[in-house]
C-alpha cells in the first residue's frame, strides 16, 4: 500500500481502537446522537412520503373543478353550464359530479357520498370503502340504514366493498345511483356539486379557467396544480415545524457533545501527550480526532435512519402520525410507500452531522495542540 | 418563507460556514498582526498552533460550501412546482433577485475557498510558513464574500413565497429573449463548438507546456478559468439539448435530475474541481520564489495541473459519450 494511504489506515486503526477504549462513554454519545438523527429522519421520510401519497392520488383527479360560489359560499351548480363549458376550445370532457357528506351519528364519522353512473351498481344498493365496513361493522350482502334529509332511514345493501389497494382515496366513500343521492338530500333536479373538467393540453388550463370565470363570474375553477401546491406547502410546513421544534433537541445534543469534546479526561491528556512525543504531530492527532468524530457521526447517523426507516415504513410513523397526518374517525389505514432518495439523506446530512462536526472542531483542535509535556506532567 | 425541510437545512449550513469562517477570520487576523517566525515567544508558539485551527475551520466550511452549493441548487428544484410558472430550479431561482446572485456568490466563494486550501498545502510543505501572509489576507477577502453569499441566500430563501408568477425554464432560458442566461441560451452551437474545442486543446497545449518545459503557469491557470466558463455557456448553449434531445431546452438545472442519469452533478464536480486545481496553479505561481518553496512547488505544479486536465478530459469525455449516443443530430 502506498505510504499516504497506510498512514491513514493506522490512523483509522488507532481512532477505532481508541474509542473501543472508552467504550460506555462514546457508546452514551452514539445513541444521543442516533436518536437525534432518527427522529429527525422519520420526519423527513414521513413528510416526503405523505407528499408522494398526496401526488399518487391527485394524479387521478381531474385537471380541473369548477365550482359556483354563492355569498362566498360552496352551491350546487346549474346543469346548463356543463355543455357552456364543453364548448369551450381545449375542453375534453366535462362531468357534473352529485356528491356531498352524510354525518353519521352512530359511530360519529363522515361519509363521503358520491352520485355514480356505474352500470354495475344493482338498484338500492351501495358500494362502500374499507374505512365504512370497518367502523360500520358491515360486509357484503348487509343493509345498513341512512337517514335522509326528512328523517326518515332509507336501507340500503350493500353489494360491493372497495378493494384495499384503492383505501386512501376511498375509506370513507359510498356510492350510489344519483337518484338515491338526490333522495336522501333533497338534492334538487337540475343542479350538482360541481363540474369535473379534463383537458388535451394542460398548459391551456389556465386559459380555460379564465374563459369559464368571464362566462360565470360567479364561478370558482380550482386547477389540479393548485391543490398539488397546496398539498406540498401544508406537508412542508407541517415538516419544517416540526424541525423547527426539534430544532431545540438538537441544540442541546449539541451542547452534549461540545461538552464531551472539550471535557479531555486526564488519561485521554496523557494519552495525546505520549503521542506527540513519540513524534506525532499536531495534523496527526488532528486526523486521528477527524476519523473519531467520522466513526461517531457515521454509525450514529445510519443507525438512524435505518431505525426511522423502519419506524416510517413499516410501523407507519406511530410516534407523529396524528401531528403530520391529521385525524378523523374513519381515517384510512395505509401502509405508505417506502421511498428514500438522496437529497432527504443530504437534508438530514445537514440538519444533524453537520451541527455536530462544526461543535467539536475547536474541541479537537485544543486536544490536539496540548504541550506534550504539560500534559503527560499533569 | 417556506418552511421547508431542505431551506432549514440551508440556513443551518450557511450559518455554519459563517461561524466557522469568522472564526477563522478573526484567527487569521491575529496572526497576520502578531505574526514573527524568529521570534520564539509564547504569542508566536500560540499563532503557531492557531495554524492548525484555522486550517481546520476554512478546511470544514470549504466541504460544507461545497456540499451546500448542490442542495441549494436541489432544493431550489423541488421548490419549483410551489411557485406558478417554474418548471425547475431555473423558475424558483427567478423568484426573486436573490436567486440567481445567491448562486454565484456560492461558485465564486468554493473556488476562492479551494485556493485557499491549495495555498495552505503548499504552505505546510515549506519549512519556514512561506505563505503565511498572503493566505490570510485571502483569508480575510474570503469571510466577507461569504458573510455577504449568506445574507443573499437569507433574503433569497425568507423572500420566498409560494405561488409567485415566475418565468419557467422554458421561457427564460427559451431563444429570442433578453437577460442574461437567455444570452447563453442564444450563443449559437455553431459558434460555441469550436470555441469549446478551441479551448479545450489550448488548455491541453498548456498543460503540455507546463509539464513538459515548466513553463507558462499563469497561462495555464487562465485557461482553466476560461474552460470552466466556455463549458458552462457550451452547456447550455448545444451540450444539454443532445442531453435533453430536444433542440429548444437550454436548462442548466434539469441536468441535475434523474430523468437524465443525475449526470449534472459529475459535470458540475469536474468543472468545479478543476478550476479549483487550475487557479491554484496561478495562485502559486506568485511564489514560486520563495526559498522555502522552490524544491516542492514544481511537483506540487505539476500535481495540480494533472487534476485540471484529467478533470476537464472527463468533462469533455462524458459530454462527448452523451453526444455521440443521443439520438438528437442538431
Amino acid at each position: 500500500m502506498r505510504p499516504p494511504l497506510q498512514r491513514y489506515r493506522n490512523i483509522l486503526d488507532f481512532a477505532l481502537s481508541s474509542l473501543l477504549r472508552r467504550k460506555g462513554r462514546n457508546l452514551a454519545l452514539i445513541s444521543v446522537y442516533t436518536l437525534v438523527v432518527f427522529v429527525i429522519a422519520s420526519l423527513v421520510f414521513f413528510v416526503q412520503a405523505l407528499k408522494r401519497e398526496a401526488h399518487e392520488l391527485l394524479a387521478q383527479a381531474p385537471d380541473m373543478v369548477v365550482q359556483r360560489m354563492v355569498a362566498g359560499r360552496h352551491d350546487p351548480v346549474p346543469l346548463a353550464q356543463v355543455e357552456a363549458i364543453r364548448n369551450i376550445r381545449g375542453v375534453d370532457e366535462v362531468q357534473a359530479r352529485l356528491w356531498g357528506y352524510y354525518y353519521d351519528p352512530v359511530f360519529g364519522g363522515n361519509l363521503t357520498v358520491l352520485a355514480t353512473e356505474d352500470a354495475a351498481l344493482a338498484p338500492d344498493a351501495i358500494w362502500i370503502g374499507q374505512g365504512v365496513a370497518r367502523s360500520m361493522r358491515v360486509k357484503e350482502g348487509d343493509l345498513i340504514p341512512l337517514r335522509g334529509y326528512d328523517g326518515q332511514s332509507n336501507l340500503f345493501s350493500i353489494q360491493k366493498v372497495l378493494p384495499e389497494s384503492s383505501e386512501l382515496v376511498s375509506s370513507d366513500l359510498v356510492l350510489m345511483a344519483p337518484k338515491d343521492v338526490r333522495a336522501l338530500f333533497h338534492f334538487p333536479e337540475g343542479l350538482a356539486t360541481d363540474l369535473a373538467i379534463q383537458a388535451g393540453n394542460p398548459r391551456e388550463l389556465p386559459t380555460i379557467a379564465a374563459k369559464i370565470v368571464e362566462l360565470y363570474p360567479d364561478s370558482r375553477p380550482i386547477l389540479k396544480t393548485e391543490i398539488l401546491r397546496t398539498y406540498e406547502a401544508v406537508f412542508d410546513w407541517r415538516g419544517g415545524l416540526m424541525v423547527v421544534v426539534l430544532g431545540s433537541a438538537v441544540l442541546s445534543f449539541i451542547i452534549f457533545a461540545w461538552d464531551k469534546a472539550t471535557g479531555l479526561s486526564a488519561e485521554e491528556r496523557k494519552e495525546i501527550g505520549v503521542l506527540k512525543s513519540l513524534g506525532w504531530e499536531s495534523s496527526d492527532v488532528l486526523l486521528l480526532k477527524f476519523w473519531e468524530g467520522t466513526v461517531i457521526s457515521v454509525t450514529a447517523f445510519l443507525t438512524g435512519v435505518l431505525l426511522a426507516y423502519a419506524h416510517v415504513f413499516f410501523f407507519s410513523a406511530s410516534l407523529f402520525e396524528h401531528a403530520l397526518k391529521g385525524w378523523s374517525v374513519l381515517f384510512p389505514r395505509f401502509r405508505l410507500i417506502p421511498a428514500l432518495d438522496g437529497y432527504q439523506l443530504t437534508v438530514l446530512f445537514f440538519l444533524t452531522v453537520l451541527p455536530y462536526t462544526a461543535a467539536t472542531l475547536v474541541p479537537s483542535w485544543r486536544a490536539a495542540t496540548v504541550d506534550p509535556d504539560a500534559a503527560m506532567r499533569s | 418563507m417556506i418552511q421547508h425541510p431542505g431551506i432549514l437545512a440551508l440556513l443551518v449550513a450557511s450559518g455554519i460556514v459563517s461561524l466557522l469562517l469568522a472564526a477563522a477570520g478573526w484567527q487569521g487576523f491575529r496572526i497576520l498582526l502578531g505574526w514573527d517566525l524568529h521570534s520564539g515567544s509564547e504569542v508566536q508558539l500560540d499563532l503557531e498552533r492557531r495554524t492548525y485551527l484555522v486550517s481546520t475551520l476554512v478546511a470544514n466550511a470549504l466541504l460544507i460550501q461545497i456540499l451546500s452549493l448542490f442542495l441549494f441548487i436541489f432544493t431550489a428544484e423541488g421548490l419549483h412546482n410551489q411557485f406558478v410558472g417554474a418548471m425547475c430550479a431555473a423558475g424558483s431561482l427567478a423568484v426573486n433577485a436573490y436567486g440567481y446572485p445567491t448562486l454565484l456568490m456560492k461558485v465564486a466563494t468554493c473556488l476562492l475557498a479551494g485556493v485557499w486550501l491549495v495555498l495552505h498545502r503548499a504552505d505546510t510543505q515549506g519549512y519556514d510558513y512561506p505563505l503565511i501572509r498572503p493566505k490570510y489576507l485571502l483569508l480575510l477577502v474570503l469571510v466577507p464574500l461569504v458573510l455577504t453569499e449568506t445574507w443573499l441566500q437569507l433574503s433569497y430563501l425568507t423572500g420566498l413565497k409560494a405561488d409567485v408568477m415566475t418565468s419557467c425554464c422554458g421561457s427564460l432560458f427559451g431563444q429570442g429573449r433578453q437577460g442574461f442566461a437567455a444570452e447563453l441560451a442564444g450563443l449559437p452551437p455553431r459558434l460555441m463548438q469550436p470555441v469549446f474545442g478551441g479551448t479545450f486543446a489550448a488548455l491541453l497545449g498548456a498543460g503540455f507546456l507546463l509539464l513538459r518545459f515548466r513553463r507558462g503557469a499563469g497561462l495555464f491557470s487562465a485557461l482553466s478559468l476560461a474552460f470552466l466558463l466556455v463549458a458552462v455557456a457550451s452547456l447550455i448553449s448545444f451540450f444539454c439539448l443532445y442531453i435533453y434531445e430536444l433542440p429548444t431546452h437550454h436548462c442548466p438545472f434539469c441536468l441535475l435530475q434523474r430523468e437524465y442519469g443525475f449526470v449534472g452533478y459529475p459535470l458540475y464536480a469536474t468543472l468545479l474541481g478543476g478550476a479549483i486545481a487550475g487557479l491554484g496553479i496561478g495562485a502559486l505561481t506568485f511564489f514560486r520564489d520563495r526559498e522555502s518553496l522552490t524544491a516542492v512547488l514544481p511537483t506540487l505544479q505539476a500535481r495540480l495541473a494533472w487534476t485540471t486536465l484529467i478533470l476537464a478530459a472527463l468533462f469533455t469525455f462524458i459530454v462527448g459519450v452523451w453526444m455521440a449516443l443521443s439520438p438528437l443530430r442538431l
